[in-house]
């Protein structure tokens, strides 16, 4: 075997170039299912260990105020484990360089925080020293967002006391990775942040002395959490619980656990279609590279090499290339998962990141990959081995004459003999041109896949902000209040418009199916803050309209038109009340839930109350407008539409914008790789033709344009096999991100389209420039020496 | 040969060489050449001794190591990649030992690829029809016969009127019977056109049919042999 072995090296040597675009494809197959897959299971870890570490509660209770004895009774219930119970306050800070009103949730914290339930990380700094009673933590983000150091002083407003807090650490919790403040949709960190403060010093300063007022819970893993909730209700009721809710309905681990399903689906679907894809252009290359070896192979055979030693070759020199890919890819993945998860690390606030190096899943999928490619090169070589070997003396370039079919084409009459070549060898070989229209078309369609996201969440953005919510300024009241606070608002100069609303929080029950969430109670025929439907159209809410909700909450609850649902008020009132669903809407909101403005007062016993306003506004008087909240009390908060927008798009590229990156870099190289090998199959195939070309006195670049004419057609072709496909492939990501809290439209914008076209042209200039390199270095002499 | 003499082709002190692997090869060690317009010229030689390598000069594939080649008034030695092509293209037919048709075009086709880029081309029937091959002008490459093949590799090298015809082993493929007509289409064409036909060959044979005899050896000339009369490709005895 050892003149095989040479000639292993030797086949190495001479096929580098399609070695190379081999290498490439697995490695990119592979790199983006390692690095997602080993991305997501070190985030899941790194969660489940913060989690657990930071003693994350499984269940809260918020009341308005209760005895800390109560608190042995609730650790006394079969099933708790651990009971905290903290003073939870707002206060309004103040920042003399801040027109915005920003506030803070304090909460108190005990001598050892940090094996506290929801435990509090120390960043930087250190613990407030009980004995000085001003000293904070303040949250990472908010700290961040104002820049502030240690031994930095905030003014804030305790019950209607001003005192300065003295900044002396920054933390996290695992309770507050989202947060977003009360009453408002977005999380806006320069706004609204955490202060945790001695227990004696909130006590103090809200009267809550021997009391608290929110309690959390750590329970065992076999305890029947439903009954738990029962009995724990019952205890906290008298002391104003507006019910026990547990991890699903926490606002951050909800949102993060929505990120984190997002960001798994995106994480296993696209990386299995890139596999798959470039599997599938791997066994192609493959199957065309044998077919090519077919003298070779009947030579070996004359020699008297057996059937099963000429298949080892083959094996052996497919293993090299396919281990260097697979290897590759292994190495860059988890390269890119190291540094990805380090970005999704700050993004989520870990402490600390998990590195999961090794899954099954990814054992099975590269293994999976590897299959497919390999299935190529034995198909490829069964076939040339079953051929007799007088055919395969014959080499496999085309010298039969092309199908009648083909050379009766009436179009073929109109062309140049230049272009006839081109057509003919590209119809007479349909199923070599097939597979490379095939190829560059599924090259298209992963840059589909990998860009059409980002268009997707401008549409989602434009329909949320622009189309449905059309106020500059949503501002919440720390208490309800009458209509006199929006005319007060109307009377502001650069105020264009205003709408009230009334939003109180609710649970929303129907049978063992709950959601919490805030029921808006809106004008009749909101002009700012509008509810569309599916045709994009607004939804008026006419007195007898009835309750309102989303498709997304329809189907949480599984809900219809018609049913009773069970609404309890967490806002003051403990009580319940049943309601009938009167329509549902699906649109590409979350859960939603909205009532005619009078007909939730009615329900609520109360007047013509507001909870907050919508505003439209002058732009340049956005200064203005902003120092009028600032001289109104009542204002709790305010959200920026257009501050919020731009968050919100940080977020996103933030959150998902480097995976797509990096997959439509892979993406890119795919296509690259594929036409690359395209062109060296046309260019193998055509030296012969060319170099008698040029003999007969064919300028350089008349035989390039050759080469060129069958790139660009192949290419011009792929556009419709590779569109359908990326719709197909976008439609199933879509499918599969349709999670509990929203939804995505399908749409793709022309501009990814026009993306992927350009990005596939330059990729086929770029091949075809070296494959003219090739054609330059061509030997004529020896091309012409050779018999076919 | 009744026109006075005109030279088409003076080589002086022409020499080749390359290295081949760490072998340093002397293909042509300083050959001197005169080609005279009208001429049937066959080159002898073994293999080796540098008749491909003269023929790649003459025709413009390949350059000399030293010494000058000169085509009419064109000088090819030091020529640019871009005039050589030019030269090609406007003086200059090549047929080959393997035919080297383009497999997708038909015998027309094929010969139209040269008639398409020539400057005075004749019709590419007419030149099919010059070799006999009028009536398979639309058959493609492989339902042809070997000498088929060569015969439309012929029409396709003479359809741009060449100054010179340069064959390289055009009978090197083919049997005695085939191998002897398509030698008798160049003969043809040299009679008819008054084109300079330069074949070379292995087969000595063949040197009957030239006016003048060339034999190469180890990369010079070793004697030149001009032949009072010339026989036809059909008389040849192989």
């Amino acid at each position: 075997m050892r003149a095989m072995s040479k000639l292993l090296v030797a086949d190495l040597a001479s096929h580098w170039k399609q070695g190379v675009a081999i290498v490439v494809l697995l490695m990119c197959g592979v790199a983006t299912l390692i690095m997602s897959i080993s991305t997501v299971r070190s985030l899941e870890a790194s969660q489940d260990r913060y989690y657990s570490r930071y003693a994350f509660a499984h269940l809260w209770a918020p009341l308005v105020r209760a005895p800390e004895v109560l608190l042995d009774r609730l650790a006394q219930i079969p099933g708790v484990v651990r009971v905290s119970g903290r003073v939870e306050k707002h206060a309004l800070l103040d920042f003399p360089d801040m027109l915005e009103p920003a506030s803070a949730r304090l909460i108190s914290i005990d001598r050892d925080p940090q094996s506290e339930i929801n435990g509090l990380v120390l960043r930087s700094g250190r613990l407030p020293i009980v004995c000085d009673q001003t000293e904070v933590v303040v949250s990472e983000l908010f700290a961040q967002e104002h820049r502030l150091k240690l031994g930095d002083r905030i003014g804030a407003n305790l019950e209607g006391k001003h005192e300065d807090l003295v900044v002396v650490g920054v933390g996290l919790s695992p309770d507050s990775i989202y947060l977003v403040q009360p009453g408002m949709i977005l999380p806006n960190n320069r706004l609204y942040g955490i202060f945790w403060a001695r227990k004696e010093k909130l006590s103090a300063a809200f009267q809550m002395q021997g009391a608290f007022n929110q309690v959390a819970l750590r329970v065992s893993a076999e305890a029947n959490v439903d009954n738990l909730k029962k009995q724990i209700d019952a205890i906290l009721e008298p002391y104003g619980c507006t019910g026990v809710y547990d991890r699903q309905e926490q606002e951050s681990h909800a949102r993060l656990r929505d990120e984190m399903r997002e960001l798994r689906t995106m994480a296993f679907l696209s990386p299995a279609i890139f596999l798959s894809v470039s599997a599938f252009l791997v066994h192609m290359v493959f199957s065309r590279l044998i077919a090519m070896q077919t003298e070779q192979i009947a030579t070996l055979r004359a020699f008297g090499y057996s059937a099963v030693e000429i298949g080892l070759h083959y094996g052996r020199l497919v293993s090299v290339w396919i281990t260097l890919g697979v290897a590759l890819g292994i190495g860059c993945g988890l390269l890119l998962a190291v540094w990805l998860s380090e970005i999704y690390r700050m993004f989520f606030r870990f402490p600390e990141i998990l590195m999961i190096w090794f899954g099954w899943e990814w054992i099975l999928a590269v293994s999976l990959g590897v299959a497919v490619a390999l299935l190529g090169a034995v198909s490829g070589i069964v076939r040339a081995m079953r051929l007799p070997p007088a055919v395969a003396m014959r080499s496999a370039g085309s010298q039969s004459a092309p199908a009648k079919s083909v050379t009766q084409l009436r179009l073929l009459g109109y062309l140049s003999p230049i272009g006839r070549m081109v057509m003919v060898r590209m119809l007479g070989n349909p199923w070599l041109t097939f597979f490379s229209i095939l190829g560059m078309g599924l090259g298209m369609s992963l840059l589909i896949l990998s860009s059409f996201m980002e268009k997707t969440i401008e549409y989602v953005l434009d329909h949320q902000f622009s189309r449905s919510q059309r106020q500059d300024l949503q501002l919440a009241f720390y208490e309800p209040r009458t209509q006199g606070g929006l005319h007060e608002v109307q009377q502001w100069p650069g105020v264009r418009r205003v709408e009230g609303y009334r939003s109180v929080p609710i649970r929303m029950r129907n049978g063992l199916r709950t959601d919490r969430l805030v029921l808006l109670g809106l004008e009749p025929a909101p002009e700012l803050f509008r509810v569309l439907d599916q045709a994009d159209r607004p939804i008026d809410f006419p007195l007898e309209s009835g309750l309102t909700i989303t498709g997304k909450l329809a189907e949480k609850l599984q809900l219809r038109v018609g049913d009773l649902v069970e609404i309890d008020w967490l806002e003051g009132q403990n009580r319940s009340i049943a309601l009938q669903v009167e329509r549902i809407y699906p649109n590409y909101t979350g859960p939603a839930a909205f009532l005619p403005k009078a007909t939730l007062h009615e329900l609520l016993r109360e007047g013509d109350r507001i909870s907050g306003l919508f505003l439209s506004i002058e732009p340049q008087d956005r200064q203005q407008i902003y120092r009028r909240i600032q001289e109104t009390p009542a204002i709790a908060g305010v959200t920026d539409k257009h501050a919020a927008l731009v968050n919100f798009r940080d977020l996103i590229a933030k959150s998902t914008g480097w995976m797509r990156l990096i997959n439509g870099i892979f993406a890119t190289l795919i296509t690259i790789a594929v036409a690359y090998n395209s062109a060296l199959i046309t260019f193998s195939e055509r030296a012969r033709d060319l170099a008698t070309m040029r003999v007969l006195g064919y300028r350089g670049s008349e035989v390039h344009r050759i080469l060129l004419l069958e790139l660009f057609w192949t290419m011009l072709m792929a556009i419709p096999v590779g569109v359908p496909l990326g719709y197909l492939f976008a439609y199933a990501l879509v499918e599969r991100l349709d999670t509990q809290s929203h939804r995505f439209p399908f749409v793709i914008d022309p501009r990814t389209i026009a993306y992927a076209i350009t990005v596939m042209l330059a990729a086929t200039l770029v091949c075809g420039w070296m494959v003219i390199r090739m054609t330059k270095r061509l030997q004529l002499i020896s091309v012409l020496k050779v018999r076919e | 040969m009744s026109n006075p003499k005109r030279t088409v082709f003076r080589a002086l002190q022409l020499t080749k060489s390359y290295t081949m692997g760490d072998v340093q090869v002397h293909a042509l060690r300083g050959v001197d050449l005169d080609l005279d317009a009208g001429e049937f010229i066959v080159i002898l030689g073994a293999s080796g001794s540098g008749k491909s390598t003269l023929l790649n000069i003459l025709g413009g594939l390949d350059t000399p190591s030293s010494g000058s080649v000169r085509f009419e008034d064109h000088e090819l030695t030091g020529a640019s990649e871009s005039q050589l092509t030019q030269y090609r293209r406007e003086h200059v037919g090549f047929v080959f030992q393997f035919y080297n048709l383009v497999a997708g075009l038909t015998a027309l086709e094929n010969v139209r690829l040269v008639t398409d880029i020539a400057r005075d081309p004749m019709g590419a029937s007419e030149a099919l029809a010059l070799v006999g091959l009028r009536e398979r002008e639309s058959f493609f490459p492989a339902q042809l016969s070997g000498g088929e093949q060569q015969r439309v590799a012929i029409a396709r090298a003479i359809s741009k009127r060449p100054d010179v015809l340069l064959c390289d082993e055009p009978t090197g493929a083919l049997d005695v019977k085939t191998g002897s007509i398509v030698l008798e289409a160049i003969a043809k064409i040299n009679r008819e056109l008054g084109t300079l036909v330069v074949v070379i060959t292995h087969n000595a044979a063949i040197a009957a049919m030239a006016n003048r005899v060339i034999y190469l050896s180890d990369g010079q000339i070793s004697k030149i042999q001009t032949n009072a009369t010339v026989i036809s490709a059909s008389e040849l005895v192989w």
